[in-house]
């Protein structure tokens, strides 16, 4: 088989999982994206193995065990990455990624505010530093 | 490598490449509809048939292990965990409408990108190289055993190790706290109407038929009795993701239109579409009570599955 079908396959899925990763807005949707990226880089790893086992007299099964591990690494994560997930959704209501901005840099309380509600965003928080002055005092 | 790479034609693919491709084809297209379909649940289904065209990869690659694996670990375990994180999270049935994110587009663009360079180095760098399959199989249970417990025992047990700690971690993470149990603070005066409210009211939400309505009904009589505590509270948080622009009189509107609110648009509008659709979040926080009644099940199969 020419190599070429699955490393090609596997670029192709990859990316798709990017976009995935990009584009989507609930949290278990990114997981899943997630999942679909993890499982290109299996098929590559499984598709040179087999290439190399002919090819180079490999013995190891180098791509083989490392993709069981790959698998089982991502059987912890997506378990570690749903609780999270429910953790976030008890405390704050939401799976939206975009609308768990506690951490950015400057706090956007509608959480809908793009590069729109950045403009405006200096003077909110320059009254706000200004409010807690006058807390302070 | 030298290898024997002139027996192969190019434009003259074996039965083994046609299936390949065919397989691959039903697999990319299963992949680009998760990404890109408005209902989640879907998504996830369309994930199983991806994950499945995988597993069919690797039986054509003659690693049969690894496809077995594929279909336990994947199929059997990780999309059924990624149903119940829906279930879990109130995930809508219908489409959402607001399932990608503005900068979908920057999304699209660079995921192209990455496909463009990626399939012009692959191609390029692998334009004659050929995978002999003809052999022995490379990846029965046999070989993989063997190589598995004669040179990566270490990593294996490391892998028992950290597969050890993730279990651990999760049902750390995803435990209730003491003062959750004993009654949260912050929502205490909903609490009342959380546990005399139908728990069936979660139920019906997901089901098409006679329970739907029947919860509608249900939800448009304890209406008034929930909607003047729960709706200055945290009610506009627990909002699901189909009303994130909106506040609470768009969503009024906004509810009945969409597919999921079919069987409540039947009953919903006859009592009065304002006061249904305040009552659509008070149930919310009856559902997420129920959430959390389910949660320690699906933890406990996920220690299961591994």
């Amino acid at each position: 088989m020419h190599l070429a079908y699955p490393a090609v396959l596997s670029a192709l899925l990859f990316c798709t999982g990017l976009y995935g990763v990009l584009a989507r807005r609930n949290a278990i949707l990114v997981l899943m994206s997630v999942e679909l990226m993890l499982n290109a880089v299996n098929l590559n790893l499984v598709a040179f193995d087999v290439w190399l086992a002919e090819a180079a007299e490999d013995t190891l099964h180098s791509g083989q065990a490392l993709t069981l591990f790959t698998i089982a690494i991502a059987a912890a994560e997506i378990g570690i990455g749903l609780a999270i997930v429910l953790a976030v959704y008890r405390a704050r209501g939401t799976s939206d990624v975009d609308r768990l901005r506690e951490t950015a840099e400057r706090g956007h309380p509608d959480g809908t505010g793009g590069s729109g509600a950045d403009a405006g965003d200096p003077d909110g928080a320059g009254r706000n530093a200004a409010d807690r002055t006058e807390a302070a005092a | 490598m030298s290898l024997a790479a002139q027996s192969h034609g190019f434009l003259s693919p074996t039965g083994v490449e046609i299936t390949f491709l065919l397989v691959g084809l039903v697999t990319l297209g299963a992949a680009l509809v998760t990404v890109t379909t408005r209902r989640l649940v879907h998504a996830a289904l369309w994930l199983v048939v991806a994950l499945g065209g995988l597993a069919v990869e690797y039986l054509l690659l003659t690693a049969e292990f690894i496809a077995w694996v594929q279909v336990l670990i994947y199929v059997g375990s990780v999309v059924v965990l990624l149903l119940f994180g829906l279930m879990l999270t109130r995930a809508p049935i219908g489409p959402s409408p607001d399932a990608d994110s503005e900068n979908r587009w920057v999304g699209l663009a660079v995921a192209l990108a990455a496909a463009a360079a990626l399939v012009w180095v692959v191609v390029d760098a692998f334009r004659t190289t050929y995978i002999d399959l003809d052999g022995a199989a490379q990846g029965t249970t046999e070989v993989t055993g063997q190589s598995l417990f004669r040179g990566w025992v270490l990593p294996f047990e490391a892998l028992s190790v950290l597969l050890l700690a993730a279990l651990v971690g999760a049902i750390v993470i995803s435990r209730k706290t003491a003062e959750e149990e004993t009654g949260p603070g912050g929502t205490a005066p909903v609490t009342p109407p959380r546990r005399t409210g139908p728990r069936s009211t979660g139920n019906g939400r997901r089901g098409i038929t006679a329970a739907a309505s029947a919860a509608a009904r249900s939800r448009a009589t304890t209406t008034p009795a929930t909607a003047p505590e729960g709706e200055p509270g945290p009610a506009p948080e627990t909002s699901n993701s189909q009303a994130i622009d909106g506040e609470a009189p768009g969503k009024g509107e906004e509810v009945p239109a969409k597919g999921e609110g079919a069987a409540k648009g039947g009953e919903a509008p006859g009592k009065g579409g304002d006061l249904a659709a305040k009552g659509e979040d008070a149930p919310a926080k009856r559902e997420d009570a129920a959430a959390k009644g389910e949660d320690a099940p699906s933890k406990d199969e996920e220690g299961e599955q591994r």
